[in-house]
């Protein structure tokens, strides 16, 4: 035993590092660029399907179409990496929205009611956090009832009709629905680029959030926590308060969203975002995230919902009916998540083989 | 002489270049009850997994009533009349207790309902000779004793002739074993058979008819219980030298200062007014029968479990700590016995895995720094000779022995000192395990506190300067110096001083 070991070790570098291949192969083994492969072989074969895929407006589209989303998937993100789930983002996006409208047309200054809608947020996830962590519940089913507490909320909030805000002024429906002009004319590009804010400000957060989960030293905690309980706590680590951090972050990021969602629409549907948790969920699986916790990367999740917003429109594109969209939606995320399975058993029996 | 009910010939079982079983002979007679004696590892447990299926044999015959037979599952083993009463209990916590004990029948049942009634009729009638527990209660209800006697009658169920019972006792009162003595006398009265595992000396000389001896393995002897004493079965169990080999023992311990003292501690349950003393310098070990307590007084005295008595004084300031965190930044740590389950995080990197002890040695304004962790893994790494690959390998590339020394370096990093180790070297090779020996000797002679709980008994002997044993949650006394040997152990660890005194 101890001989085999012993060899079996020593060899594993030697595989690895083998002159300058070594990094190169580490990044083809990620699975992010499994990820980016796939959507550059869609976008190659959607290119030569519609001549309308490659352009600029289609792309600013895509984009639009899960910037804001993408925020959520960030904290369902760090949300999975710690062991929990979170069912209730749809409606907590909504309810941002609502309560930031509502405060709006009583009076309050844009900004001020945003933050109110954060805030309210935020407090929907602490009350979360506190049935999961004090009590002891599972997060999905404390989640789920939630799910249905707040959007009843919602709709109690605003006697279930819309909340009409063209009174917005410019300044604040300029995040929502603003450009800034990219040129890039020097680099060789041929026009000047309107880059929406809203796909600004998911970047920011993306990349604020990436560099976070990678270095951050109460990030590492989330992995403790979700990679093995028991061994965090055995490590001296307060695992409740671990997740009951990540709970309120990400109902803090899904207010964010709404928010934002409410500038862009100049509106507050309190219908809005019923199903939304299932997009971000998948989306973070299909990028890494696994439901056992202790796994998951920003890059991956985003790479994830990026896919889900391609196959969307190419699947609007080509005219597929929209009653048989969520059908291939759906055997997509099956086939990914399938795969990714079999990638990592055989990569898991190869290890154990080694270590035998 | 009764004819036997089973005979084991010759049987032999390795893992990998490990032998487990190396030629053992055993007969057990018709209604018997016949006890089976052995350190940890002797082979007892691999012996009863071969005569209930769950095993298969390298070499060697089984005759069950004179036939030769092979045992290839479980089910063949229930075909044959044999029924294996596990040390855990394995029994489905949220469904009634009739279900639980008819389990296999289900399993076989070929109508598409369930009869309840049937079930329940069968369960009653099994359980009334047993003990008064209602068939439509929820296992999980249940106490442990209770949940003991339906794994019996689960067994019986099977309409069992053989009955295999291993360490039933070990979770029991006294009360509650005595009550299982009554119905392991009435089961022989019907003539079953039963093979009894015990490491507790009074009870088997208590309720046995014949001892057999099992040691690394081989089959050493088999005695008429009237015939032989509680001191010879010791001597046979424990009969061996030690062929590893330590390091050297600190000898002017036994007067250096004390570095850390524990008085009274009690955690409200199993352990009871545990007062010791470690010294600079010394390795102290503890040791005890699974159950008895020891990782119980671990827990308490790093803050993992709540105590309700009791303090921990560390170079006469008082340390008795609120939460394990506390513990931490008082420089007390705990080596964990389940290494995959608490030790080690072994789907993250070998790095990540040393630095979770205390982040912030390796960060700076709130951000991990790469290149300090790395430098901290790589020393440590180093200073324990862990053989590995890249320190950004996930813990689960390594062997068993290598994660444990990962497990040694995450509690290293946080310059602890007091170690309080839970079998440091369980499933661990020999080349690692003499290493850790090495290590743990090395650091107290740096002056931290070092703390073994072990359950093999010649690590303990070999390594420590000093041995607790605990018997039933409370020092039932120390062995030192040239008292330290297995059997001195084992007497105090089987509560057999105490009781023999009280027997006289």
């Amino acid at each position: 035993m101890s001989v085999a070991s012993g060899t079996g070790e020593e060899l594993r570098p030697v595989v690895l590092r083998d002159a300058a291949g070594g990094s190169w192969r580490n990044i083809a083994s990620m699975r992010e660029f499994g990820l980016v492969l796939i959507i550059l072989a869609l976008c190659v074969v959607m290119s030569f399907a519609s001549p309308y895929f490659l352009s600029w407006g289609n792309f600013r589209a895509m984009l639009m179409s899960f910037s804001i989303e993408g925020i959520v998937v960030v904290g369902m993100t760090v949300l999975l990496i710690v062991g929990a789930i979170d069912l209730s983002v749809g409606s907590v996006v909504c309810f941002a929205m609502v309560v930031a409208g509502t405060a709006f047309l009583s009076g309050l200054d844009p900004w001020t009611a945003s933050l109110a809608g954060i805030a309210a947020s935020a407090f929907i996830g602490v009350a979360m956090a506190s049935f999961v962590t004090l009590i002891g519940l599972h997060s999905f089913i404390v989640s789920l009832a939630f799910m249905v507490i707040v959007r009843g909320l919602c709709l109690a909030i605003t006697d279930g009709r819309p909340l009409s805000l063209f009174s917005l002024p410019p300044s604040f429906k300029f995040i929502g629905q603003g450009t800034l002009p990219l040129d890039l004319r020097s680099l060789g590009f041929a026009q000047v680029y309107d880059v929406p804010v809203v796909i600004l400000i998911f970047l920011a957060v993306v990349v604020v959030f990436d560099l976070l989960l990678r270095k951050a030293t109460v990030f590492r905690k989330v992995f403790y926590t979700g990679s093995n309980e028991k061994a965090a706590q055995y490590s001296g680590i307060r695992t409740n308060r671990v997740k009951f951090f990540c709970i309120v972050l990400c109902a803090s990021l899904s207010g964010v969203a709404g928010v934002l969602y409410m500038a862009r629409f100049g509106a507050a549907p309190p219908t809005f975002g019923v199903g939304m948790e299932l997009n971000i969920i998948a989306a973070a699986v299909i990028g890494g995230a696994s439901l056992k916790g202790g796994s998951g990367t920003i890059l991956g999740a985003i790479l994830g919902i990026a896919l889900l917003s391609v196959v969307s429109s190419s699947l609007t594109l080509l005219d597929v009916p929209p009653v048989w969209q969520d059908v291939i939606r759906g055997v997509i995320l099956l086939t990914a998540v399938t795969i990714d399975h079999l990638l990592h058993t055989r990569k898991r029996a190869r290890g154990a083989v080694r270590a035998s | 002489m009764q004819p036997l009910a089973l005979e084991v010939r010759n049987v032999s079982k390795h893992f990998g270049p490990v032998r487990a079983l190396d030629g053992v002979s055993f007969c057990l007679r018709k209604g018997e009850v016949h006890a089976l004696m052995g350190e940890n590892g002797a082979g007892k447990s691999t012996l009863m997994n071969i005569i209930d299926g769950i095993l298969r044999p390298d070499g060697g015959e089984i005759l069950v009533d004179g036939r030769p037979v092979e045992i290839a599952s479980p089910q063949k083993a229930h075909e044959l009349g044999i029924g294996l009463v596990h040390q855990e209990i394995a029994l489905c916590p949220d469904i009634s207790v009739a279900e639980n004990i008819s389990m296999a029948a289900t399993n076989r049942r070929r109508a598409w309902l369930m009869d309840y009634r049937a079930l329940r009729d069968r369960a009653g009638e099994i359980l009334a000779s047993l003990a008064e527990i209602d068939p439509q209660a929820l296992v999980g209800e249940l106490s442990i004793s209770e949940q003991q006697i339906v794994e019996i009658a689960k067994a019986l169920a099977l309409d069992c002739s053989i009955l295999i019972l291993d360490e039933p006792t070990a979770a029991l009162t006294e009360r509650e074993a005595g009550k299982l003595f009554e119905i392991i006398a009435q089961l022989k009265a019907r003539g079953i058979s039963i093979i009894y595992i015990s490491h507790r000396m009074a009870e088997v000389f208590a309720h046995c008819d014949r001892i057999s001896v099992l040691r690394d393995g081989r089959y050493i002897c088999t005695e008429e219980v009237a015939a032989t004493t509680q001191e010879e079965i010791v001597r046979r169990m424990v009969g061996r030298h030690l062929g590893d080999i330590f390091p050297p023992k600190n000898p002017g311990s036994a007067t250096a200062p004390v570095l850390m003292s524990v008085n009274g501690l009690g955690d409200g349950g199993r352990v009871r007014d545990v007062s010791f003393e470690l010294r600079r310098g010394e390795v102290l070990g503890i040791a005890g029968l699974i159950g008895a307590g020891r990782t119980e007084i671990a827990l308490g005295i790093c803050g993992l479990s709540r105590l309700t008595a009791g303090k921990v004084v560390f170079e006469g300031s008082e340390v008795t700590p609120r939460s394990y965190v506390q513990s931490i930044s008082n420089g007390i740590v705990y080596l964990s016995e389940d290494r995959k389950g608490a030790g080690v995080f072994v789907d993250l990197p070998i790095a990540m895995n040393v630095s979770a002890l205390d982040i912030d040695r390796v960060s700076a304004a709130g951000f991990v720094s790469r290149a300090k962790e790395q430098a901290q893994a790589k020393s440590l790494a180093d200073q324990l000779r862990l053989k590995r690959g890249s320190l950004d390998d996930a813990a689960s590339t390594l062997s068993g022995g290598n994660q444990q020394k990962v497990a040694l370096a995450k509690l290293l990093s946080v310059c602890p000192r007091a170690i309080i180790l839970d079998e440091p070297t369980r499933g661990v090779d020999v080349g690692a395990k003499a290493e850790i020996h090495r290590i743990l000797r090395d650091l107290a002679t740096g002056g931290t506190g070092i703390v073994a709980i072990s359950s093999e008994l010649p690590e303990l002997i070999g390594l420590c300067d000093r041995v607790l044993v605990v018997h039933e949650g409370r020092i039932a006394g120390e062995v030192s110096g040239d008292d330290l040997n297995e059997e001195a152990i084992m007497r105090l660890a089987s509560g057999l001083m105490i009781e023999g005194q009280e027997a006289r």
